[in-house]
């Protein structure tokens, strides 16, 4: 067993297509404040895990570090997430760039899904704009998107 | 992750999508795709390295820069040959009378507690069932694994789910029981091919094929190329 025949699984599949790529100018990386968007199905432990087939998201607060990775594949390695959240979900690194004024700030909340979904339409037409109309109002102008 | 990109850019953030497979984030073509070559569940890279996710993080800011869409691949890969295994020494037996695995799985608790008390509980048991009962649910694949319908054998739980529960619960134990960062798919291979409970999962998990139970049933008890 090795990644690469696991990712062989997953090369062919078939994937969603866009007929226009949006494209927003970013504002200047040392005035944006910056929230993470991960499909690790990651959640607080007092919020609902995911069920499979899950096209909701899961809000993430900064200031908890106790997130739990509630995805349902078995196609992937667990333990790097086990040691150091940031491996996933590099919340740590965000908050050192914020404090060199790399970027301008790091967003009080983010987002998790459940990725590996086969049936995305919920996901594009109602509980991914949702989560992005929710990032808007927090502020938030550059997302920076996980998998695992 | 890509269609989230396209979503969350038209809704006018910029964003920018990480990728461990090549085609797939190639091929959805998020606004700004990163592609790194690094094993599934590490898109950061190295756990515990701050300075590699620094550097993979200055690449995926970076295309910001670009006044249109971009793809671009990270210029460093780690590789997984598929063979470095987790060298973690198992608890002697203790009790005679229970089945091996079961023994096991009681003899890692003290491991997987001290485990739990440095990292917290991040992939162990909880999804389907508690660290209490990963005994029980071994015993019920050791009743699958001879014969009996899962769905009489006691499994407390989707199978999938109750095994993606042991493995969480021996991956962690392992964490307490190695003095370095393991390799990525190090725990899985050691738990699946070196541990009792690891032979228990993949022979229930034949038996239900065999049985001809619906393959989504079981076929993701474990790593889909086993």
């Amino acid at each position: 067993m090795a990644d690469s025949d696991v990712k062989a699984m997953t090369a062919d599949l078939e994937v969603p297509s866009f007929e226009v790529a949006a494209f927003t100018s970013p504002v200047k990386l040392s005035e944006a404040k910056v929230a993470i968007v991960t499909s690790a199905s990651l959640h607080h432990p007092d919020d609902d895990g995911f069920s499979p087939g899950d096209v909701g998201y899961r809000v993430l607060e900064s200031n908890k570090r106790d997130y739990v990775l509630g995805h349902w594949s078995p196609n992937f390695d667990a333990t790097g997430f086990a040691l150091d959240i940031n491996t996933v979900f590099p919340i740590d690194r965000l908050d050192e760039l914020a404090a060199r004024g790399v970027i301008g700030s790091v967003s009080d909340i983010h987002l998790a899904y459940a990725g590996n979904q086969f049936e995305l339409s919920a996901i594009r037409m109602d509980s991914g704009p949702a989560g992005a109309k929710f990032l808007n109002e927090q502020g938030v102008d550059i997302v920076l998107l996980t998998p695992v | 992750m890509s269609t989230l990109a396209h979503i969350f850019e038209a809704a006018g953030m910029a964003t920018i999508a990480l990728g461990s497979v090549k085609n797939q984030i190639k091929n959805t073509a998020p606004p700004r795709g990163l592609w790194c070559d690094f094993p599934l569940g590490r898109p950061l890279g190295v756990p515990q390295n701050a300075e590699f996710q620094h550097q993979v993080l200055a690449a995926a800011f970076s295309l910001l820069d670009s006044k249109q869409t971009v793809f671009k691949e990270y210029d460093i890969a780690i590789k997984d040959e598929g063979t470095e295994v987790m060298a973690c020494t198992l608890p002697p037996r203790h009790d005679p009378e229970a089945h091996p695995a079961v023994d096991e799985a009681n003899g890692l608790r003290p491991a997987y507690e001290r485990a739990l008390a440095k990292y917290g509980n991040r992939i162990g048991a909880g999804r389907t069932i508690s660290s209490d009962q990963i005994g029980e649910a071994i015993e019920s694949f050791i009743r699958v694994a001879k014969g009996t319908p899962w769905k009489e054998a006691g499994v407390p739980g989707i199978p999938a789910r109750v095994s993606q529960d042991i493995r969480g619960y021996y991956e962690t134990a392992a964490l307490a029981l190695s003095d370095h960062a393991p390799a990525a798919w190090a725990g899985t291979r050691w738990f699946l091919d070196h541990t009792e409970a690891g032979k228990v999962v993949l022979s229930a998990r034949q038996a239900m094929a065999d049985a001809g139970e619906k393959q989504p049933i079981w076929f993701y008890m474990v790593p889909g190329d086993r």
